[in-house]
């Protein structure tokens, strides 16, 4: 079996044995700064607007609903199942559909809908980024398909960053098949290093921190 | 007590461009060291050692090292020819240890020039003078490996009438890469171009560096370009008055 | 065996539109690298090198625990892992599954590696098509090149070039506005994913404890690939492990700025297995497929298996002289610039490409960028000794060799040595004011002395040596 191959083969350059406990591995890096919640919101939306990317600090989930409704009146959305959504009123608005489980429906409604809207696990202050766990509630393809991404969550959901997520979630592979990290919205620059959005992601995005 | 400092000029400075051993001697002297040369000196093995010929690169490396077994300070106007001595000597000899530990002691007493003047010597200003605009050259093996950057600059700084201008972009590599130069033409030549726009695009008449080796790569090609720039080394620099 | 591509580098260095885009492409990507690892961006950078070097030293050598862990990990996630000798095992896999399946159209993200094993190609023969959803891959795959670059495989064309690439190949009206072409093929492509079968990846990272693959991007269409196909596959080196999730921290916050100067790329991808049982959706089918491919050779060299470290940032590229003049298209294989140097030789043969790792100046820049601390100059200086150590062996290379061996022996003479450097100054004739030759006699200007003369004067002998004026200066002063 070329498994057995391969394994034998690695074994042997490295004079190593079957079984063979690994030598001690240096400790993962992981250093957590102090950041108190007002400055992680700053951070926050500082970075997302420098990458193009709209900030909204809502004071109330009515607000956070509101703006949503400005930005998708007239249009079609597709909300994930997060009950946060519920929570703020989006998946009341008129234009929203929600609580879809079904895969060929979901995708049929993303692939044509303007705005997809989520919540979000995570969000990470220095870099600007959400943290998006699939799961029940939170289907892939509401963050991607769609032009347009929005989402809204709590502003106590804003870490610090990498190493503060993955002190709080080392093994996220225990509680989902896919972990992404949304930085900005889509771009390119594989066409004379010019600065393209929107090829293939969302070209557009707004988080609403609540 | 005057700091006893042997000189190592390096081929190219003693074949091509002697007048750059003859001024670092003249600026060390002023600086109060007692310069001395020992004359069995030839070459430190860069060439053999960059083409893959390690055997002749040792032959010539433990000539090197008896020539300067009772040095106190060795002062090299070259970065890589000292990084050569400093770096890349002790994987050479690593399975002589005498000569291993022969090269410890020789390395750890051998100096690229500016960092002699201004790290044993402590002397920044040698009293120099040079009406100029210039740039500075950062060398690749002074700038990479013996971690020269400032030195050269503070030192440049004390020059009477001169004023230095960066290159942009900084620290370019010029395209000589000893064996490079000759076995790449045409990437080499490509290369000096390159750092040529850069100095000319700093309006200076002169381009000041640390290796001689860089020096006769980049004024050959402002030569070979018709550009009226010179390229002087910075122990020649300091010589002047 | 491949020669010097001297005719096609000398043509890129006459092509002052090339020399624009290769240079200032480059130079972008460095500038935007050195911006986000200054010390006012990322305190910690050089922590994170020796970090970064630390645990890859630390997982390379313990390889075949890595690997077990992570098939078993990918495994109890409900996905399935295949070890596979070559591009041929890949190919083999793929089109079994793709008959059993029923498939017959791929939609792939970037992925070196694909590249390295001719993946397309050997699909194509057997009528599967796969669709390259990377825009600069896009680009490239339809005018049938070789990525240019490690991360900017189109970094050589310009709009005018694509323009009419997409007229030719898509039928469309001539378009020359950049956002109107990336709109075209996001149009083109998305309709690709949608329908596709399934969704090859590569990987930036396989992460052991979790049985996961990283993909780093900043399009989404490596999201679209393992999200809207209903099977995942990616291929991978088996170098591209790394133990744990938490080290993830360490090397994203190097790939990116690395990279093209970004702290996270817009997408980051953390995938292990197929889609859970409730989760609503992703693919149904999970496989990684782990490459050997000569990695297991490599292995073996103690010294040069550090060039497994490699995250492909392609930082090396960026930095080097040498790359910024010739460009990726003038290197024997698919990885191109320091790093395609010094992997190049370890899986063809240190005589498949004996002038590879000469063409280099060891200027150093590429060592000084690296994020994992590859010495890749070392490794240069290593290869060179090894090359003329095997030319030696097949009777080559004697001239060089014996030139090399009188000199080591005039410098071990100095006395001799002296005679010759006077010889030399006198030939250029009793006298003569010392100064730069611009041209030399026709029997002279041959070999190393005319190859120095194509490009420069060059400085004539002193007619007094260093040793011979300071012999004068200590008779003058009574020494």
């Amino acid at each position: 079996m070329e498994r057995d191959v391969i394994l034998h083969k690695v074994r042997t350059a490295l004079g190593r044995s079957a079984g063979q406990e690994p030598t001690l591995p240096p400790p993962a890096r992981v250093v957590i700064p102090e950041a108190a919640a007002e400055d992680r919101v700053k951070s926050f939306c500082a970075a997302l607007e420098a990458l193009a990317g709209t900030a909204l600090q809502a004071s109330s989930k009515e607000e956070a609903r509101d703006y949503v409704a400005s930005l998708v009146a007239g249009k079609t959305a597709v909300a994930s199942n997060a009950p946060f959504l519920a929570e703020c009123g989006v998946t009341g608005l008129a234009e929203v559909r929600s609580g879809i489980n079904g895969r060929e429906e979901l995708r049929e409604l993303c692939a044509t809908a303007d705005f997809g809207i989520t919540s979000a696990e995570y969000a990470l202050a220095d870099t600007g980024t959400l943290v998006m766990l699939s799961s029940p509630q939170e289907a892939r393809m509401v963050s991607l398909l769609p032009p347009v991404h929005i989402a809204l969550l709590r502003r106590e959901r804003i870490l610090t960053g990498l190493d503060e997520l993955l002190s709080l979630i080392p093994l996220p592979a225990e509680q989902t098949s896919s972990m992404v990290l949304i930085t900005g919205p889509s771009r390119t620059a594989d066409i004379e290093q010019i600065l393209i959005r929107g090829v293939h992601g969302p070209g557009q995005i707004h988080v609403i921190l609540v | 007590m005057p700091l006893r400092v042997s000189l190592f000029v390096t081929c190219i400075v003693d074949q091509l461009f002697p007048d750059v051993g003859m001024a670092m001697a003249d600026v060390l002297e002023r600086a109060g060291c007692k310069v001395d040369f020992p004359e069995a000196q030839t070459c430190c093995g860069q060439p053999a050692f960059n083409s893959g010929y390690h055997e002749e690169t040792r032959q010539v490396a433990r000539h090197f090292l008896d020539v300067f077994r009772d040095a106190e300070y060795i002062v090299v106007p070259s970065g890589s020819c000292t990084s050569m001595v400093t770096h890349h000597y002790a994987d050479l000899f690593h399975k002589e240890p005498g000569r291993l530990e022969q090269t410890r002691r020789v390395a750890s007493r051998m100096y690229e020039f500016t960092q002699f003047l201004l790290e044993v010597a402590k002397v920044e200003d040698v009293g120099a003078r040079l009406d100029s605009v210039a740039t500075f050259h950062d060398s690749c093996h002074a700038l990479r490996e013996l971690k020269i950057k400032d030195g050269p600059r503070r030192l440049l700084s004390r020059v009477r009438g001169l004023t230095l201008r960066e290159m942009d972009p900084p620290e370019e590599c010029c395209g000589f890469g000893g064996t490079f130069s000759v076995k790449f033409p045409d990437i080499s030549g490509g290369m000096a171009r390159t750092k040529i726009d850069a100095i000319l695009r700093t309006g200076a008449d002169t381009v000041i560096g640390l290796d001689s080796s860089c020096l006769m790569q980049i004024q050959g090609a402002m030569r070979h370009e018709g550009h009226s720039i010179r390229a002087m080394h910075l122990a020649e620099v300091l010589a002047s008055r | 065996m491949t020669a010097y591509p001297e005719s096609s580098v000398r043509k890129t260095l006459a092509d002052p539109k090339l020399q624009l885009a290769i240079y200032s492409s480059t130079g972008r990507l460095m500038n935007h690298r050195r911006a986000q690892v200054a010390p006012a961006a990322l305190p910690d950078y050089q922590e994170l090198r020796t970090q970064a070097n630390l645990v890859k030293k630390h997982t390379i050598e313990n390889l075949d625990h890595y690997l077990e862990q992570f098939e078993a990990r990918v495994r109890a996630h409900g996905g399935a892992v295949v070890f596979c000798k070559d591009g041929n095992d890949v190919s083999d896999f793929v089109l079994k599954l793709a008959k059993e399946r029923g498939a017959r159209l791929l939609v792939k993200s970037k992925s070196m590696t694909t590249e390295e094993i001719n993946f397309n190609e050997r699909l194509e023969r057997h009528g599967l098509e796969a669709v390259e959803t990377d825009l600069g891959e896009y680009i490239i795959q339809l005018a049938h090149q070789r990525p240019y670059h490690i991360v900017a495989p189109a970094l050589h064309m310009t709009r005018y070039d694509v323009a009419e690439l997409f007229t030719e190949k898509l039928g469309v009206e001539k378009e020359t506005v950049p956002e109107k072409q990336a709109m075209i093929a996001r149009r083109t492509l998305r309709q690709k994913f949608l329908t596709a079968d399934i969704g090859v990846t590569g990987a930036n990272f396989l992460v052991a404890d979790s049985g996961a693959v990283v993909l780093v991007e900043n399009e989404g269409n490596a999201r679209m690939s393992t999200t809207a196909p209903k099977i995942h596959i990616a291929v991978a080196g088996i170098e591209k492990l790394i133990p744990r999730a938490q080290d993830l921290v360490t090397f994203l916050k190097l790939l990116g700025r690395s990279a093209t100067g970004q702290p996270l790329t817009v997408y980051t991808s953390f995938l292990a297995g197929p889609r859970r049982a409730s989760e609503i959706d992703g693919p149904d089918e999970f496989y990684v497929l782990l490459l050997d491919n000569g990695r297991t050779r490599l292995l073996t060299d103690r010294e040069k298996r550090q060039s497994l470290y490699c995250i492909r940032c392609g930082g090396c590229l960026n930095a080097c002289p040498v790359y910024r003049k010739i460009g990726g298209h003038n290197y024997p294989w698919v990885y191109s610039g320091p790093i395609g140097a010094i992997i190049t030789p370890q899986y063809h043969g240190v005589m498949h490409d004996p002038w590879l790792p000469f063409a280099s100046s060891l200027c150093g820049a590429c060592g000084e960028v690296c994020p994992v601390k590859i010495d890749i100059p070392k490794l240069l200086l290593d290869l060179r000794s090894e090359i003329t150590k095997a030319k030696a062996r097949e009777g080559k290379g004697r001239i060089e060799k014996l030139s090399f061996r009188m000199w080591a022996w005039l410098m071990r003479h100095p006395k001799l040595y002296e005679m010759a450097g006077s010889m030399g100054a006198g030939i250029f004739g009793d006298g003569e004011r010392k100064g730069w030759v611009k041209r030399v006699p026709g029997p002279m200007n041959v070999g190393p002395l005319k190859a120095w003369m194509s490009q420069r004067e060059f400085p004539a002998p002193a007619p007094k040596s260093f040793r011979q004026l300071w012999r004068e200066r200590r008779r003058t002063n009574g020494a």
